[in-house]
């Protein structure tokens, strides 16, 4: 047991944990913040995906000591004052889901793509999608929820 | 076993669904006064047929006249309304929901279904076959449009006037001549009242949907796009440990010896054994984890066969002989003597996984006696039979809760992690929560069956199909009848002894059938030099399936515009459950490493009147993908017992990047009764694309997947 402290969707939180749990399970059973997923275990799939200082990454390969001292945001954390973050607009309008358990990780891996990717070319979303797996085959509307997510962020940066 | 009489006993039958249909009397008045009075309208089942005709066993209770689903107003005003059905990505939570809301003229965002709770709803078989829209929904319209008119009733008798004066908008009870309204929550005026459903209800014919017809968006979307909805594997209870099973080394193995000593000697870990199954309960995962990796175990395993005897041991004649009779019209023998042309072909199909991405997961919990289980499945009834039968307790002594679940596919039949986290949670006398592994998924549940299918036809020179043989082996039956008119032929489904544990799946074999039968169509089209689809139509006398075959190549520009080089156009279609589909595919081949890739996929479906437009081209779109997996390099690899390729890393699923263009042609039929949309469109793909790699090299591909080493192989043809 060790004690970890991240700064979990802007607030300072501390918790003795095993270093080598990883950040998706202290997530999910210890902050009970279950809007990040289990899919696979071994990041083939994104849902687990949250950012880290900023960037994307699969809290199921990343070990929680790792994550010490850095900005963690999960899918709870990306509309903080309930104002929905325009990637989440996005996928409300092109309806991007039918069960829904990919979504969270689709949605902060698009957010934290299109923080540094302002304007992206169609093959570089195809390109950072590709290790995202939507089950339920909803990938053409998430294209279009990243492209209407895109033009949206650009236009009120 | 039975003839099947309906439709629905098929269905049942064909999902293996136990056929002991229990029923727990609710006492609806009790019922009424627990959800604080007010109206309740329950409409009666129309599946009770299989126990009239005697198929319930002694001694438990026949359903004739009982409740299918119910609908309460209570005095607030709120409408909730009570089903068996489940939500998992199929969006039936919004489509019932707009169903009820035409017929009861009030918005959507005033109604909640409440579903798959097993001590709230009505009896249900369960959510699979397609059968939603076509059963439930009707049946919920029937309750909505009585309840509507009760409502109308109760208020003309408190106002005093004719209550075809009256009219029934927005929620409320509307009196136009009088300038007056009254909302649904005033006009029961503190009575408790119940009604049932009269057999012919009035209900507004398609053309005149207001809201059912619409686009309206996904009730609770904005749950999911927060991470705020609730999945099984997020669902907590106080004082909750997590559980573990510990595998057999590989299927049908027995447990030879297990040394529990080091696991036990976690702190915060307790091993649990009965008989072969062992688990262990842990205060957190992590200790789980580490228990169960602590466990050293031996087991004894039986021979077990690879895929590569899979075909021949699917085709191997069975003790029992075959226990379906062949469906036979005509003389097949006379047909093919009078044939011009004549092909004998085989296909076969791999067993695939479902792979949902939510993992089977369950939280059980035992208080006074009850066990109370969450667990994503799509028959939370026969969930709790198992539940009950395995403890030997009543089945009311069973709750089972259905959260809206992370996809299922056909593949969360059975409740193997709700008995588990029940049996580990009796065991230490507090919640448990199991969620399966990614691996215990590809490995622990049941698969698509595997099948080998021959097909033999004859036809005339004119391309008349004369003599049509069919023979599924273990596949399945679904869809296996030949759309075509053919005035001679055998049509036979085999039973074999899968050497994988196997059930249902999306479609069924309707997947297999079509793609054996579509792709048999295209090879006697090309042996005739004729165009595949003039050669469809011209033996084609359904004009719903003519219709979309039509819609779709008009599309896609059929016979009027030309494959580049390397690539090549496919077609195929058929209709099963009601829903009517053809597809048209375009496939590049690349002429020396024979890699293929699809370009274009144009879709056309018919499924009658259309409740949700957006939501149903969105099941076609996710078919499509879909399909597209079991097309080209879906397949579950075994041996020795295990499956080989129990990973996304080793088990390919689509990916974005393998999604071509696709156009979905949905034609809207508000004169015909709505069918489910939730499988059939996916059985189109894979022969209009293995029609497409034909057309495109010259290779004729026989078995799903085509692409399971990434290139288009040449095939020994039988």
């Amino acid at each position: 047991m060790s004690e970890v402290v991240i700064q979990l969707n802007g607030v300072s939180r501390s918790i003795e944990v095993p270093p080598d749990e990883t950040l998706l399970s202290v997530l999910r059973n210890r902050f009970e913040l279950t809007g990040t997923k289990y899919g696979c275990g071994e990041g083939q799939c994104g849902a687990c995906t949250v950012l880290v200082d900023g960037k994307a990454a699969r809290s199921c390969q990343m070990p929680v000591s790792e994550a010490a001292g850095k900005a963690i945001t999960t899918i709870e954390g990306l509309a903080p004052a309930g104002k929905l973050h325009p990637v989440q607009e996005a996928f409300l309008e092109a309806e991007a889901f039918q069960c829904g358990y990919c979504t969270p990780g689709m949605v902060v891996a698009a957010a934290g793509f299109l923080a540094s990717n302002p304007n992206p070319p169609r093959e570089e979303i195809l390109k950072h999608l590709s290790g995202h797996i939507c089950r339920c085959g909803t990938y053409p509307r998430i294209l279009v929820a990243l492209q209407s997510a895109a033009a949206k962020m650009k236009k009120t940066p | 076993m039975s003839t099947p009489e309906t439709d629905l006993d098929r269905e049942i039958l064909e999902h293996e669904v136990s056929r002991r249909l229990h029923w727990f009397d609710v006492d609806r008045r009790k019922f009424l006064q627990l959800l604080g009075g007010g109206l309740l309208v329950c409409a009666r089942s129309r599946t009770a047929r299989g126990q009239e005709s005697g198929r319930a066993r002694p001694g438990e209770r026949e359903l004739p006249k009982e409740m299918s689903a119910w609908l309460h107003i209570g005095r607030d005003g709120k409408i909730t309304v009570f089903t068996g059905k489940v939500e998992m990505g199929q969006n039936i939570r919004t489509s019932l929901a707009q169903q009820i809301a035409e017929e009861l003229k009030c918005p959507v965002e005033g109604i909640t279904l409440l579903m798959g709770d097993t001590e709230r709803v009505p009896w249900d078989a369960g959510t699979f076959g397609s059968r939603t829209t076509p059963t439930m929904g009707k049946q919920l319209r029937a309750v909505a449009a009585a309840a509507r008119e009760k409502l109308i009733d109760l208020q003309a008798e408190h106002w005093d006037v004719d209550p075809s004066t009256l009219t029934a908008a927005g929620g409320k009870i509307v009196d136009a001549a009088h300038k007056r309204a009254a909302p649904y929550g005033d006009v029961t005026f503190g009575k408790n009242l119940i009604k049932d459903v009269p057999d012919e209800p009035r209900l507004s014919p398609a053309s005149d949907w207001k809201v059912a017809g619409t686009s309206v968006r996904k009730v609770n979307g904005p749950d999911i796009v927060t991470g705020k909805h609730l999945y099984t594997s997020d669902v907590t209870r106080p004082g909750m440990v997590y559980g573990k099973v510990l595998r057999p080394a590989g299927f049908g193995a027995t447990l030879a010896s297990l040394d529990a000593s080091a696991a036990e000697a976690i702190s915060g870990a307790k091993v649990v054994r009965d008989g072969d199954f062992v688990g262990v309960a842990a205060t957190d995962l992590y200790t789980a984890e580490r228990a169960l990796a602590a466990l050293s175990a031996k087991w004894d395993l039986p021979a077990a066969i690879s895929n590569k005897e899979l075909f021949e041991e699917l085709k191997k004649p069975q003790p029992s002989g075959d226990r379906n009779e062949p469906r036979v019209s005509g003389s097949v023998e006379e047909g093919m003597g009078n044939a011009a042309v004549k092909l004998s072909r085989t296909y076969t199909v791999e067993y695939i996984a479902h792979a949902p991405l939510e993992p089977r997961a369950a939280v059980a919990e035992w208080k006074l006696g009850v066990l109370s289980v969450w667990t994503g499945t799509q028959r939370p009834f026969a969930v709790r039979d198992e539940l009950a039968e395995a403890f030997r307790i009543a089945p009311d002594k069973v709750r089972v809760f259905v959260p809206d679940t992370g996809s299922a596919y056909g593949g969360k039949h059975t409740g193997d992690a709700a008995l588990e986290a029940a049996r580990l949670s009796r065991a230490v006398g507090r919640p448990v929560k199991l969620t399966w592994t990614r691996e215990e998924e590809f490995s622990w549940a049941y698969f698509r069956p595997a099948g080998v299918i021959e097909v033999s036809s004859g036809a005339s020179r004119e391309g008349t199909i004369t003599a049509w043989e069919f023979h599924n082996y273990n596949s399945g039956p679904a869809a296996i009848a030949t759309p075509y008119t053919v005035a001679n032929q055998k049509i036979q489904f085999h039973p074999s002894k899968s050497p994988l544990r196997q059930g249902s799946y999306r479609g069924l074999a309707a997947t297999a059938n079509h793609f054996a039968r579509e792709s048999h169509m295209d090879e006697l089209a090309r042996e005739l030099k004729m165009d595949p689809l003039a050669f469809r139509l011209k033996n084609l006398a359904d004009p719903r399936l003519k219709a979309v075959f039509e819609a779709a190549a008009k599309s896609f520009g059929w016979g009027k515009r030309k494959p580049g080089p390397g690539r090549g156009f496919g077609i195929a279609g058929g209709v099963e459950k009601g829903g009517y589909v053809a597809a048209c595919a375009e496939v590049e081949v690349e002429k020396s490493s024979r890699k293929a890739r699809i370009v274009k996929v144009v879709e056309a479906f018919e499924c009658g009147a259309v409740i949700n437009p957006d939501g149903l081209r969105n099941q076609v779109e996710g078919s499509v993908v879909q399909a597209i997996g079991g097309a080209l390099f879906e397949r579950v690899l075994f041996e020795g017992g295990r499956i080989v390729n129990p990973k996304f890393s080793s088990y390919r699923v689509p990916r974005i990047t393998d999604v071509p263009s696709i156009e979905v042609v949905i034609l809207d039929r508000k004169d015909l009764p709505p069918a489910g949309a939730g499988e059939t469109p996916i059985v189109g793909l894979a022969p209009a694309v293995a029609n497409a790699i034909f057309a495109a090299c010259g290779v004729r591909v026989s078995g799903l997947p085509f692409l399971a080493d990434g290139v288009v192989r040449e095939e020994k043809r039988a």
